[in-house]
Parts: structure tokens; C-alpha cells; sequence
């Protein structure tokens, strides 16, 4: 599947990435990119290597082959103090939130300014709060995480994450553990982003109705391989079996190999990990 | 035959895991020294108000119970000296040997286990939570160093505390084997005093000193090694919490024990 032309601006370019983990291939030769302003969603099943492709977009884990050019800069060409100012640029909201437990909210919100500007407290709790305004939770600065809920510490994430007003956002599992309705309105909140902020989102999900609902484009991926990059309509009318499997929830039929299976049984990994 | 094999490779991991583990505590030490000597000029400087939060944790919230041990351990040490002196009728020498094993010996030993039991374990536990919660990847992904942010604090304020803690547990120790003594054998304070200054040479304070140097930074890279080698959930925390304890604990006895040999040589 054709990927965006060379004409587009693009923030975000993988090229053949390869990674394994142990001894594992994990990616196997995975090329794609993210133009400027746009949403893109990730999407596979269970094991596909959606969460490690985000983790290296990332920059969190080391690969085997291939380059990643993060809003123009090749990773692999940075110091460590080019790779923390190009961080700066970027921001995260993890699955789970990953705010620190021991700081309130407002803290939390705050530690990306406290650790890279000279702004004075009063300004950084401005901006906390503008933030907190954004993802609707004014007012809850004060509050720990542990005093919110599963959808609130997704939101209080964005607001982090979105703290130095970042090129580039990434979101692992935004809608994984939440009802509908509060699934329905951060998709909303990510949609606010984009056009209210220019920012360009890369979303890592397995939720169809939201992906569906966000995205500019999807990449799908399975088996550690892509099996499409392109808009909703194109992935809604692909002929692939494989998509539509994906589509329609349906498992695939994977013809076991039973000498692979054995070795699994036996813990003899020689096999499997020949293949693998 | 098979047996034979199989438990030369369980060795043959474990001493490889042992060497690896070595090796961590190692480059976080001179990790922790790279961030405290260039982290300014890096733009991420070590945050004092970071370290005097740790040093609160480490050292003054441990007082109460140190104090209470050292006082303990000092009065056991007057009861056993009087009484195995009084054997030969030497109780009124007792002072020398309270003196020189709780300065030389039992203060730095019980503070350092008690700072392992307490902070090492804290630590362990707090690394290992930050790690399963994606805390440390988010510190990454934020451009903050999680050594110069998380370690160099706690390091900073283990080696500052727990000598710290040591001089009080030797004041605690002494000044209750010196009530012990006034009312066993009738020795005034004021004697007692005289007598440790006589007995007592800075060589014995700093010896203590030494020790519980070396411990303080034992302990803290025990509790990071293990807390950031978690794996699996809250079970994966308790495990390296648990092995932190044991491994500082171990740690600390068989340094005391080489430090004492080395320094009497």
C-alpha cells in the first residue's frame, strides 16, 4: 500500500525497520510516515508489534536495522542532548497515564516546564491550568492521581503531554479500559487537538469505532509486517482477507505448524525461534 | 551426567547474572557522579530541593527508631561487658570495650541495616512501581534523565544521612551504656565522659564513619538495581523489594567484616 507522497511535509518517517526482541523478530521491516497535521492510527491485533512500533517512534527502544527521522532529525545521528531537545518537541500520554504517583496533578502537569524552562511558578500553574482546561479538567490540580478516574488520568496524561505544546503527540491505547462515552469524548478531545493545535497525533489503538471515528489515515499492522496505510474509506472497501478479518473481528485460521508446536510443548525454542 | 550439566549451567547463569548486576551498580555510581559534576552544564542540574526531600525520608524520619536501637544495643553491651568482666573482677574497665564497639562496630552496623530495612527497601519498591506504572519511560520520552532525577537524589542523601545517623546512633549507644553503668556500678556520667575521651580517638569515630560511607552508597544501589530490574506486576515489586533488603543486608555485614580486617591490618 502506497504511502504518503514525497511532496507532503512528513514529521515522522520509518524506513525499514527491523527489531527484535531476544530472539524474536518482532518488526519485520516496517516503513511508514506521518504528515504534518494529520491523525494517524496504528491498528492490528494482539501481537502484531503496534506497541513496540510506538515505542520506537518513541525513541524507547533500540532497534536492529532501519532509520526513524523524527520531524526531520535521523535519531541514530543525535547526541544524547539533541535526542532530549527534540524530545522536547514531542509528547506522550501512556496507556496507563504513567503520572507520578507521588505529585499531584498540577505537579505532574508542571514537570516538563519545571525541568526545561526558567518560567516563574506562577506562569507554569497558569499553563497547568490552560491545559487542564483543554482536557476539561479544570480545577483537579490539587487532586493526587490516585484520587481519579481511569478516564480522568487519561485526560490529566494529555495535559502533560501537551504541557510545552509539542509538534508531535503520541497515544498509546487511549480508549483501552474506559466506557463508551468517556472512549467517545477523548476521541473528541484528540480531534480538538489536531485542529486546534495543528498537532500531528500518532494513536496506537485496537478499538475500531475510534479509530474509525479520529483517524486521517490507519496503518494497520500484522504479524510485524504492514498490511495497509491508508484513509478509513480505502481500508473500509480493501479486498484483503486479512483486513476484513481485522474489520469484522473475526480470528483468523492459522494452520499450526506442528513442529513448531512441539518445540513450544517441550521448551525446546530452537524452532521456533529459526522461524520467528 | 545430565544433572552434573544442568547444575553447571544454573551456576554458570547465576555467577553471570551476579557479574551483570556488579556491573549495573557499578555505571550507576559513575552515572550518578557524570550528572552531579556536568549535569548543569547539561541543562538538567540535580535539584537540592530533590535531595533534601530524600535526606527527610532517609535520614530524619529514621532517627526515632535509631535512636531507640543504638540506646538498646549500647545498654545490652553494658549488661554483657559487666558481666563478662566481673569474672575476672574488671567490671570498672568496662568503658574501653562499649566505647570502641559501638563507635568502631554496632552503630554503623545497626544503622546501616535499618537504613537498608527502611530506605533501601523504599527504593527498591518506588523504582519497581515507577517501572511497571511506565513512570521511567515516561521521565525518557519527557527528555528527563531518570538517573540524575530519581538516583542521584536518594545517592546524595544516603551518603549524607546515614553517617549523619551513625554519629547519633554512637552519641545514642554510648550515653545509654554510660546510664547503664551509673546505676550498676555507680560510675557518674561525668567519669563515664572522661574516661571515653581518654579511651576514644578520632582513628575510632572515622573508622565507624568509613564504613557507614561505603554502606550508604551499598544501599542505595542495591534498592535501584533491584527496583529496575522488575518484571511481572505488584508480585515482580515484592520479590525486588524482598531481594533488596536481603542483598544490602548481606552486603553490608560482609563489608563491615573486609573493612575491619583491612583497616586493623
Amino acid at each position: 500500500m502506497a504511502d504518503a507522497p514525497d511532496t507532503v511535509k512528513k514529521v515522522l518517517e520509518v524506513t525499514d525497520l527491523v527489531t527484535h526482541y531476544g530472539p524474536r523478530l518482532i518488526l519485520k521491516g516496517v516503513s511508514m510516515s506521518v504528515r504534518d497535521g494529520e491523525i494517524m492510527v496504528i491498528m492490528g491485533g494482539s501481537g502484531s508489534g503496534k506497541s513496540t512500533l510506538l515505542r520506537h517512534l518513541m525513541v524507547l527502544e533500540r532497534k536492529t536495522s532501519g532509520t526513524v527521522r523524527l520531524l526531520g532529525e535521523d535519531i541514530d545521528k543525535l547526541s544524547a542532548r539533541e535526542l532530549n531537545d527534540l524530545r522536547k518537541k514531542t509528547g506522550v500520554a501512556f496507556q496507563g497515564g504513567a503520572l507520578f504517583s507521588s505529585m499531584t496533578v498540577g505537579e505532574n502537569i508542571m514537570l516538563p516546564l519545571y525541568e526545561h524552562t526558567d518560567l516563574d511558578p506562577m506562569t507554569m500553574e497558569i499553563m497547568a491550568r490552560m491545559k487542564l482546561e483543554v482536557v476539561n479538567l479544570a480545577g483537579f490540580e490539587h487532586l493526587m492521581p490516585s484520587e481519579l478516574s481511569g478516564g480522568m488520568i487519561k485526560r490529566a496524561a494529555v495535559a502533560r503531554a501537551i504541557i510545552m505544546d509539542p509538534k508531535v503527540l503520541f497515544m498509546d491505547e487511549p480508549s483501552a479500559g474506559l466506557d463508551p462515552a468517556v472512549s467517545s469524548s477523548l476521541d473528541d478531545l484528540i480531534l480538538r487537538l489536531r485542529d486546534a493545535m495543528n498537532m500531528s497525533i500518532v494513536v496506537v489503538t485496537h478499538e475500531l469505532e475510534s479509530a474509525f471515528k479520529i483517524a486521517d489515515r490507519i496503518t494497520v499492522l500484522d504479524k510485524g509486517e504492514i498490511l495497509f496505510i491508508g484513509t478509513v474509506e480505502e481500508l473500509r472497501a480493501h479486498p484483503s482477507e486479512r483486513i476484513q478479518n481485522l474489520l469484522n473481528r473475526r480470528a483468523e485460521d492459522d494452520t499450526i505448524d506442528p513442529d513448531e508446536y512441539l518445540s513450544r510443548l517441550t521448551g525446546d525454542t530452537t524452532v521456533g525461534t529459526a522461524t520467528l | 551426567m545430565a544433572s552434573i550439566g544442568n547444575f553447571v549451567e544454573r551456576v554458570g547463569r547465576a555467577t553471570v547474572a551476579a557479574v551483570e548486576e556488579v556491573g549495573n551498580g557499578g555505571v550507576l555510581v559513575v552515572q550518578s557522579l557524570y550528572w552531579v559534576f556536568v549535569g548543569a552544564q547539561q541543562r538538567q542540574p540535580v535539584r537540592i530541593a530533590s535531595v533534601f526531600v530524600q535526606m527527610m525520608e532517609i535520614g530524619i524520619k529514621a532517627v526515632p527508631i535509631i535512636a531507640m536501637l543504638a540506646a538498646t544495643i549500647g545498654m545490652m553491651l553494658a549488661i554483657q561487658s559487666i558481666y563478662t568482666l566481673r569474672i575476672f573482677g574488671a567490671e570498672s574497665r568496662v568503658t574501653i570495650g562499649i566505647a570502641l564497639s559501638v563507635t568502631r562496630e554496632f552503630a554503623p552496623l545497626i544503622t546501616g541495616i535499618l537504613v537498608a530495612g527502611r530506605s533501601g527497601s523504599a527504593l527498591a519498591a518506588r523504582i519497581g512501581t515507577m517501572k511497571i506504572n511506565q513512570e521511567i519511560d515516561a521521565l525518557h520520552v519527557m527528555g528527563i534523565n531518570p538517573v540524575r532525577f530519581l538516583v542521584v537524589p536518594a545517592l546524595l542523601a544516603s551518603v549524607v544521612m546515614v553517617p549523619s545517623l551513625t554519629i547519633f546512633s554512637d552519641f545514642m549507644g554510648l550515653l545509654a551504656a554510660g546510664l547503664y553503668i551509673n546505676l550498676e556500678l555507680g560510675i557518674s556520667l561525668a567519669a563515664y565522659v572522661s574516661e571515653l575521651q581518654a579511651v576514644l580517638h578520632v582513628d575510632d569515630v572515622m573508622h565507624g564513619l568509613g564504613k557507614s560511607m561505603i554502606f550508604s552508597v551499598l544501599i542505595a544501589v542495591i534498592g535501584v538495581v533491584n527496583g529496575a530490574s522488575v518484571t511481572g506486576g505488584a508480585e515482580g515489586v515484592g520479590k525486588v523489594t524482598t531481594r533488596a533488603v536481603v542483598l544490602s543486608i548481606s552486603a553490608i555485614i560482609v563489608t563491615d567484616m573486609i573493612f575491619a580486617f583491612v583497616a586493623t591490618r
